[in-house]
């Protein structure tokens, strides 16, 4: 078995983050620009044909048209889920681009060869590509507008069995994998958007870890969307192998709209005998203006599978962007003796509506979940925390811990919680917390009292509030999540 | 250091303050004293900045500034402490953490370099042991499950730590036993000089022994009916309130 120390990033400062932080506290959304590279996009709309284009645009093989075809007949029977508790206009499909590409050049071996527009695209969004970042220990899949466009570290990688690449390529290289687990943690038939994903995904990341391997660095994908008026469909397929181990770090950023942009991924991950894939994810998109308008309605499908024993899947996730959020990343607890996790700080400002939580399908004996969820409401927005746990018939032993904590800024938000328990063996443990609280005035002015500025005791306040969850994330990450926090509690004080 | 006159002051318009005077100067320790809903209270918050309370007339001067023209936070950084009577818990921020951004805030006030965590420890446990406290409550979240003892330490360590010009410590005694009221007075000792100036409340004179004032003050329906110096807080306690509402009350009707 091949073990590998995890490479230790270089440490930052904690004071560094609160610089940063207070940096932040005033600035407007930061990644509100458009990149003028050459875009390759086919006409607006949905249909057969549509999905034939982009399925030969990337050169795939016959049976995954096939599979991306009937997905969309599949999608055609269905209608657009009306359940969450978020309200926007009807979304016109034949209004939406569903492809597009930055125009295809030659394969490139170094990153000198890489478009400099791009190269500073990802320089402001903080993307770590050049030496001294890699340096850092970070690799990258870089993904705009659908099509990965650099790959680094992907040597080192390769040299434990590693596969990291965009998904693209893995259906050329690795069309075996592909074939065996794509749709099978979410089928097409899961739901409206899954099947839509299905039928029109553009591009995304797919990650391989064979058996006993620890992937000795973090992984890491940015997700921008920067074409106007395209919808963004990716897919990401982890799988790890016995025995194996993976850390997976996701970014998002978007420039800013007026539309609203439509975006439905889907991630699948599958986690074999005694494997450990941990998921991060930090969502920054555009949350529209402080009127609510424009913005990105992110409608995501997230789920892993604990298919073998004693294996375990961990979600964290911090949710400051979107206007409407709809996303339940959910472990199906398979294995016995597996364990899901799911770590949330969902923010919600000015008119953002984000319906979010997970699902935690016991189905093993012994099998174990942790929800931990962090909602926090500001301006006039609308925040609710929707959560299942499920104990199977067979699930023996099946326990779960959940805790729902709201905090309220203002009084024209609203905080909301759905936890739906269903439990079918008796032998279930299941303890379920919730609160709601709101920023006292008490501890406005003791932090005031004290010489800190508004923003910086309600960001002290706050990063308190959801410093379980940051302790989940990798320190690089939990730096920019401070961050986006700062950003997205702008002016919800005074 | 603080000149307060004619301070008239209601909340939800009732009055509650009705003409303060009271005159504060370097190195001075005055104590106010009073029954329970003389007002005291909302004097130590009006001075620090509390926004629910209406000033409805008079002044308050603090180092030759208007002191209503300043926010709650400019005051903290221009060296206006309070002492809560009942000082808030924040959850999951640790109490170095936010030692670490209230000194690195009025650092950054008076222009000087804010420390790095290196230098922030060593600044911290030096200041930790100099009011008697334990090390590892550092670690843990600001106030949250700290008995009142370590609640009004952790009070007095602040104040050790922002080294400020004018401190007000709001009822510091209540809740504490004698040893704990030794060590606070101790810390609040330590820190005397000829340049800080004490605004002691507090409804009992036993703090006053061990924090001994250079003015004794006593407040009854808003106003401060009786000055004195210490000895007036021993003889209050010997004699109880009820003669100074007594002689207030014959001399307003």
């Amino acid at each position: 078995m091949l073990i590998l120390r995890l490479n230790k990033q270089k440490p930052r400062r904690m004071s560094d983050s609160m610089q940063t932080l207070e940096e932040h506290t005033r600035s407007d959304y930061k990644y509100g620009w458009s990149s003028d590279f050459e875009t390759e996009t086919i006409p607006k709309g949905l249909s057969e044909d549509v999905v034939r284009i982009i399925s030969a645009k990337k050169n795939e093989p016959e049976w995954l048209l096939a599979w991306r075809l009937e997905a969309y007949k599949y999608w055609l029977t269905l209608k657009e889920p009306k359940w969450p508790n978020v309200h926007y206009p009807e979304i016109n499909y034949q209004d939406i681009i569903f492809y597009a590409a930055p125009k295809a050049k030659k394969l490139l071996n170094s990153l000198d060869e890489v478009d400099p527009e791009l190269l500073e695209t990802f320089k402001k969004l903080g993307v770590p590509l050049d030496e001294q970042k890699i340096l850092a220990g970070v690799a990258v899949d870089a993904v705009i507008d659908s099509v990965s466009v650099t790959t680094t570290y992907k040597e080192t990688l390769s040299e434990l069995g590693i596969i990291f690449c965009s998904f693209s390529e893995a259906v050329q290289e690795h069309p075996e994998l592909i074939k065996k687990y794509l749709g099978s943690v979410v089928p097409h038939t899961d739901n409206y958007f899954a099947a839509l994903n299905s039928a029109v995904f553009s591009d995304g990341s797919f990650c391989y870890i064979p058996k006993g391997v620890h992937c000795p660095m973090e992984l890491s994908t940015y997700f921008r969307i920067n074409a106007a008026n395209t919808g963004q469909f990716e897919r990401t397929l982890i799988v790890a192998e016995e025995s194996s181990q993976v850390s997976y770090l996701e970014g998002c950023t978007a420039p800013m709209r007026d539309e609203n942009q439509l975006h439905a991924a889907v991630v699948e991950i599958v986690a074999m005998d005694n494997a450990f894939v941990k998921y991060s994810t930090v969502q920054n998109w555009y949350p529209g203006d402080k009127n609510g308008v424009g913005g990105i309605y992110n409608f995501v499908t997230k789920r892993g599978l604990c298919a073998g024993y004693n294996s375990k899947i961990s979600w964290t996730q911090v949710e400051t962007g979107s206007a409407i959020t709809w996303k339940y990343p959910s472990v199906i607890l398979k294995g016995d003796n597996s364990t899901g996790e799911f770590y949330s700080i969902a923010v919600t400002n000015n008119y953002q509506q984000a319906d979010t939580g997970t699902k935690m399908i016991h189905l093993g004996k012994n099998t174990k979940s942790t929800i931990i969820s962090k909602g926090i409401s500001a301006g006039k927005s609308q925040n609710s925390y929707r959560g299942l746990v499920k104990i199977g018939r067979k699930a023996e032993n099946a326990r779960n811990f959940s805790q729902c904590d709201s905090l309220l800024m203002g009084d024209k938000c609203g905080a909301h919680t759905f936890p739906y328990i269903e439990v079918e063996n008796q032998s279930a443990q299941i303890e379920h917390e919730a609160t709601t609280s709101k920023i006292g005035e008490d501890q406005m002015f003791y932090c005031l009292q004290r010489g800190l500025t508004e923003e910086d005791a309600v960001n002290m306040i706050v990063n308190g509030y959801c410093k379980e969850v940051f302790n989940e994330l990798p320190m690089e990450f939990a730096v920019e999540a401070q961050k986006l926090l700062a950003i997205s509690l702008e002016g919800s004080v005074g | 250091m603080l000149s307060i006159k004619n301070l008239h002051v209601s909340i939800d318009n009732q009055s509650i303050l009705n003409g303060i005077n009271l005159e504060v100067k370097p190195g001075e320790v005055h104590a106010i004293m009073g029954p329970n809903g003389s007002g005291k209270s909302t004097l130590a918050n009006v001075i620090a900045g509390r926004e629910e309370y209406e000033i409805t007339a008079g002044t308050m001067t603090y180092k030759g500034e208007d002191l209503s023209a300043m926010d709650i936070n400019e005051r903290a950084l221009e060296g206006i402490f309070l002492s809560f009577q009942y000082p808030v818990e924040i959850p999951g921020v640790s109490t170095s953490n936010f030692m670490k951004h209230i000194i690195n805030a009025g650092r950054k006030h008076k222009g000087l370099e804010e420390l790095d965590a290196m230098q922030m420890l060593k600044f911290l446990r030096e200041k930790v042991k100099s009011v008697g406290m334990d090390e590892s409550m550092l670690k843990r979240s600001l106030n949250e499950g700290f008995s009142g003892g370590e609640k009004k330490r952790n009070e007095v360590l602040q104040m050790a730590v922002l080294e400020p010009s004018l401190a007000i410590l709001d009822e510091t005694d209540s809740g504490l036993d004698i040893d704990a009221l030794k060590t606070v007075a101790d810390g609040v000792n330590q820190l005397r000089n000829l340049e800080r100036s004490f605004i002691v409340v507090t409804h009992y004179q036993r703090l006053l022994n061990y924090i001994v004032p250079d003015f004794v003050h006593v407040l009854y329906k808003g106003r401060i009916v009786k000055t004195g110096d210490r000895h007036l807080a021993v003889e209050l306690e010997a004699k109880g309130y009820d003669w100074i509402k007594e002689e207030a009350d014959g001399v307003s009707a």
